[in-house]
Formats: structure tokens, sequence, C-alpha cells
């Protein structure tokens, strides 16, 4: 009565299409329930409602030649200021004749990146180099000097204005930051609280503020036969003040570091700086990446109140365009909407190098 | 069980650790209370006690992880004083593994082994590695030299955290209850590294809960509580005829079971 013979086993068969292919995947992802289902639908429909007329007006019914905000009709987005003033977007007033500098320092700056970024590329230890000396070469071929012409950094002015006071800020504020974090928690009353000072006072205060301080108060302080460039003033303020939070980045990072890992490395005999360098710096840090990340972003995005004295970077040159009466009324939209879309792309290509570096960082270690 | 073994003949009268009057408090807490302890070159002295007697403190006040207020330390004629310079002299010479193993979970077996004869020793990476391999080839985890921290038993992460002291070629190792995080499993595996530690010749103070092993690699046992050393005698003594009432008590609690 419980005897069972099964002559032929039973072969694998293709799981049902609720699981598998589109179907599963739709059913998986999209209708797993019907607050679920009832969501798609909605977001589907704002999607039609959306889309379809926002790509009609940026690109189908688009105008994209033309002298003035006349040769627009209207119905579309207007880009027939693209041609005529897009240099001035990425360059400002910098000298049309030595643009070729702007240039060549955004050319040498891919190697420059690529290689702090990304480990084992060929030349690995010439390149650490390259990028170390980089920024100086970046100061001369822009500001001149030495055979190139000066020029003056008021001339400064749009995307490139807004990549050089971010990207020196970007790599001041961590080495900085570092410090500051390591400040705070130094044995030494001293250090410590001047680290504390530094931090509170620069995250309590807004950037525009610190900025007006730099241009206006600044000079009070100073000897009179001393002027220092606006733009380092401001360079200088944007600097400190992502140091401020990087500081605060970091030292949750040093927190989460078991007091085990230093005294681990002090009965093996290191010191202060190497401990911190070797052992608990490298482990903070990786812990820190989207804080630090989002500090960066944060700094990239505050560039834009450089507008503060007087210089016009991205969206300086994107209000000009607007007030210009042969455009006035006709490129409000548009002109956001293309500065929008620069800095965007370049949060994001951040944002997605810190999620791919921990995503390594984590594979590496288990 | 006793001194006769013949590494306990050789070791020499000359200490190499000598404390004496050492008061320790944290806070308002006295934790060492006015402790004199003498260890010679080539000596094992096992320190047990119930938990908050004060003796992973002590042992980690030989190469100051924890600073003194009062009485003397000197390790190898190099007193302890707030002195940078003494304090790097002393932990050169003494080795540390810790009950949590401490390694760097960022770097492999190998470079947690090379660390600290690379930066603290200036030596070569090549030597550095060949001594690595040489100390971790003695507690028999060769094989794991590419792996990271996380990826070792716990037994393999202890017997990696004796190698990385080891590579430092110390005079003096210091166990902080090198077992108690351990599973049972993995005590056996561990404690025969130290038992061959102890056989070369190695200067060894060991706070540990493991009574088989004191009883059998001990030349001194150590009784602490409350912050002091209560007794003090060879294994022999110590187990069969333990004198002060708390070390009875304390050696019917632990073993019992």
């Amino acid at each position: 009565m419980f005897f069972r013979d099964q002559s032929e086993m039973l072969p694998p068969r293709a799981a049902p299409i609720t699981e598998v292919g589109l179907v599963g995947w739709l059913r998986i992802n999209l209708f797993s329930s019907y607050a679920n289902a009832a969501l798609t639908l909605v977001s589907l429909t704002l999607l039609l409602l959306v889309v379809p007329p926002f790509i009609d007006w940026v690109l189908i019914k688009a105008q994209f030649s033309g002298d003035s905000g006349e040769a627009c009709s209207g119905i579309g987005a207007c880009w027939a200021w693209v041609d005529q003033r897009l240099g001035q977007f990425f360059y400002g007033f910098y000298p049309a004749e030595a643009h070729w500098r702007v240039n060549v320092t955004a050319i040498l700056l891919v190697p420059a990146i690529l290689y702090v970024l990304v480990d084992n590329l060929p030349g690995a230890k010439f390149g650490r180099w390259y990028s170390y000396v980089y920024p100086l070469l970046a100061a001369y071929l822009l500001v001149g000097g030495f055979g190139l012409e000066v020029i003056q950094t008021d001339k400064f002015g749009g995307f490139m204005l807004n990549m050089v006071v971010g990207l020196t800020g970007i790599v001041l504020s961590l080495p900085i930051g570092v410090l500051l974090a390591l400040g705070r928690q130094s044995r030494l009353p001293v250090i410590r609280l001047l680290c504390i000072a530094f931090i509170e006072a620069v995250r309590g205060v807004p950037l525009i503020t610190l900025l007006f301080v730099a241009i206006v108060l600044l000079q009070l302080f100073l000897p009179p036969q001393v002027s220092l460039d606006q733009l380092l003033r401001v360079i200088i303020m944007v600097t400190l003040f992502a140091s401020a939070y990087m500081a605060e980045v970091v030292r949750g990072g040093l927190q989460a570091i078991p007091k085990g890992q230093i005294e681990g490395a002090q009965a093996v005999g290191l010191g202060y700086w190497q401990t911190m360098r070797l052992i608990v710096l490298p482990q903070a840090l990786r812990i820190s990446i989207p804080g630090i990340v989002n500090t960066f972003i944060g700094l990239f995005k505050d560039t834009t109140l450089v507008i503060i004295i007087g210089l016009f970077d991205l969206l300086g040159h994107a209000r000009l365009l607007q007030t210009n009466p042969d455009w006035i009324g006709d490129v409000d939209h548009e002109a956001y909407l293309f500065s929008a879309a620069v800095f965007f792309l370049v949060c994001f290509l951040m944002s997605r190098y810190s999620v791919s570096l921990e995503k390594q960082l984590s594979k590496d270690r288990h | 069980m006793s001194t006769a073994t013949p590494e306990a003949a050789g070791a020499s009268d000359v200490p190499i650790i000598e404390i004496s009057n050492l008061n320790k408090w944290f806070g308002a807490f006295h934790v060492l209370r006015d402790i004199s302890l003498s260890v010679a070159a080539q000596e094992r002295v096992v320190i047990c006690g119930p938990s908050g007697s004060g003796k992973s403190t002590l042992i980690r006040c030989i190469n100051r992880l924890e600073d003194h207020q009062e009485g003397s330390i000197v390790v190898d004629g190099t007193p302890l004083t707030r002195n940078i310079k003494n304090i790097d002299l002393v932990r050169r010479d003494i080795g540390m593994v810790f009950q949590q193993f401490n390694l760097f979970p960022h770097l492999t077996i190998l470079q947690n082994c090379t660390l600290g004869p690379i930066w603290v020793r200036k030596m070569p990476r090549q030597a550095a590695e060949e001594i690595a391999l040489k100390f971790l080839e003695r507690v028999q985890i060769l094989d794991q030299s590419a792996k990271y921290p996380g990826q070792l038993s716990g037994g393999q992460q202890q017997r990696a955290a004796i190698a990385r002291a080891l590579c430092m070629e110390p005079r003096v190792m210091l166990f902080d209850e090198p077992t108690s995080a351990l599973d049972p499993e993995m005590i056996k595996e561990v404690l025969d590294v130290m038992t061959g530690l102890a056989e070369s010749g190695m200067t060894m103070l060991i706070v540990s809960h493991e009574m088989g092993f004191a009883a059998q690699v001990a030349d001194r046992m150590i009784f602490m509580d409350d912050g002091q050393i209560v007794e003090e005698n060879t294994p022999d003594a110590f187990f069969n005829n333990p004198q002060s009432d708390r070390t009875k008590l304390f050696l019917s609690q632990i073993l019992r079971h």
C-alpha cells in the first residue's frame, strides 16, 4: 500500500512565466501587491503626462538657429543662443585667443584625475606624481606668467570658474578636514579647543556670510599694501567651509574604529602619525566615503556663490543671457535647464564613482 | 609541572621587567595597588584572578597602553616615563597579543605581519616578508598569508596575531586573555603555539584562565584580586597547596567545572 516505484526521474521543468523573464520581472518589481500595482499605474500616468510634452518642447518643436530671441517661435525651446554663447558659458570672459590654455588644462586634468581614482593604471608611480604636480601646472596655464601672458582672475568665468573653485576646494578640503578631525580628538587641550572652535564657528555661519567677510571685512585686517586676489579669497573660504563639514564626516568614521586597532598598532611600535596614516585613516575614510562625496557635491554646487563677488560662473552667464536685450524673455527656462544639466552631470558622476568605490572596497575585504 | 623544565633552568636571574610600588587609578578607582613584580629573562609568568582584579591593566601598563600614576616600571633597563622615546624603545622590545586579536582588517595577514618590521624597524620589504613568512609557518598559517583577517577563523586570527607580534622579534611577549574570545575547539591550536613559544625560551607574561596550560608552562603563578598581588608561587604549590583564602575560593570556582 505504501510501496512506490518511480521508474523515471523527473527532468527539471521551465519556471512558470510569473517567475522569470519579462512577465516575472514585471510581477516582482512593479505589481507585487495591489498597492504597488496602483502606484505603478499612477507613476506611469504621470510619466506619460510629463515626458512626451517635455521631449516635444526640448527637442522636437525647439528652435536651434537664429541671431536673437525673435527667431524663436515660443512653442518649443529656444536653443538658438547656444552657438553664440556656449563659449561664454564655459570660458566666461577669458580672452578668446587664450581659450586654448583652458582646453589644455582640461585635457591634462583627465589623466590627473584618473591616476587618483583608478588603481593599477600603467605607469601608476609616475602618474601619482603627475597628479600632485597638476594643480601647479593648471595654475600656471590659467593665470600665466613665466612667458605666458598673465590673465587676471577676474577674467575667469563660466563653467571653468566652477571647476577651478570646485576642484581646488575638493582637493584641499579633504586633507584639512582630516587634520581638523584628528585635532578635535587630540589629547592636547589647546589643539582640541582650536579645532572645535574653528569647526563650530565655520559650520554655524552661512557660506555666503563667510564670502562677504572674505571680500569686505578681510581687507580691514590686512595691511593696506597687501591685496589678496578676490578669487583666491573665495577659494579659501569655500575650502574652509567644506573642511569644517569634512571634519565632522571624518570624525564619524574615526569614532567607528575600535580602540583595539590603535592599541594593536601601538603594541607593534607604530607612532601616532604612522598609526593614523596606516591603520586608522584607511579604515575611517572607507566608512566615510558616502559622507565625503556628499560634502564634495555640496561644495561643487556652492561654487555658484562666486556671483556675489561679481564673478560670472556658469549660472551667472545663464542669468546674463536672460537679461541680454536680444534674448530677454525667450530663454529663461532654457538657460537654467542647460546649467542644471551640466551641474547634474558632474555631481552624478561623483555619486556613481563613490558607489563603485564602496562596492570595490567591500569586495576586497571579504 | 614545576620549574624543573630545562628552559626554566636556563632562565637567568637578570630581571627584564622590574615593577616596583606601582599604583594606578582610573579616575577615583584605585585599580592597581602597590604592585611590585620582577620578571627574569626567559621566565614564564601566568597571572590569574577574577575579572576586574587589574590583571589586564597590569600587563597593559608594561607596554604603556595604560599609564600609571605612581611607582616605576623598567623594561630591559629603560624606565617607562612620559618620554615618548622610551615608550617607543620599550614597545619595540615587547610583543602583545590581545583577547580580540586586534588584527588590521584592511591588510592581508602578510601585510599585518610586515607592518612593524617595515615602518618601525625600517627593514626592506623583502627582508620583512621573509621574517613574516617564517613566523607564519611557525604558527602554521603560512597558507593563509594572502587572505584578510575577516576570512580566517578565530583560532587562525589569534595565531596570526601571535606571528605579527613575533615579527618584531621582541624580548618579551604579553598575552592578555588570548583564548577568552575563542570557540572551545580553537583554544587548543592557540595554546599549542604558545607552548611551543615557551619551549623556545621566550619571556612570557600571560593573563589566562587556562589552568591546565598554566600548570604546564608557567614558572610562576600570580593570583591577583582587588588590584593587588594576593599570592605568588610555583605552579605546583599554587595549585596543590594555595595559601590565601581568596586563591582557594578562586581555584575552587574555576576548577570545579
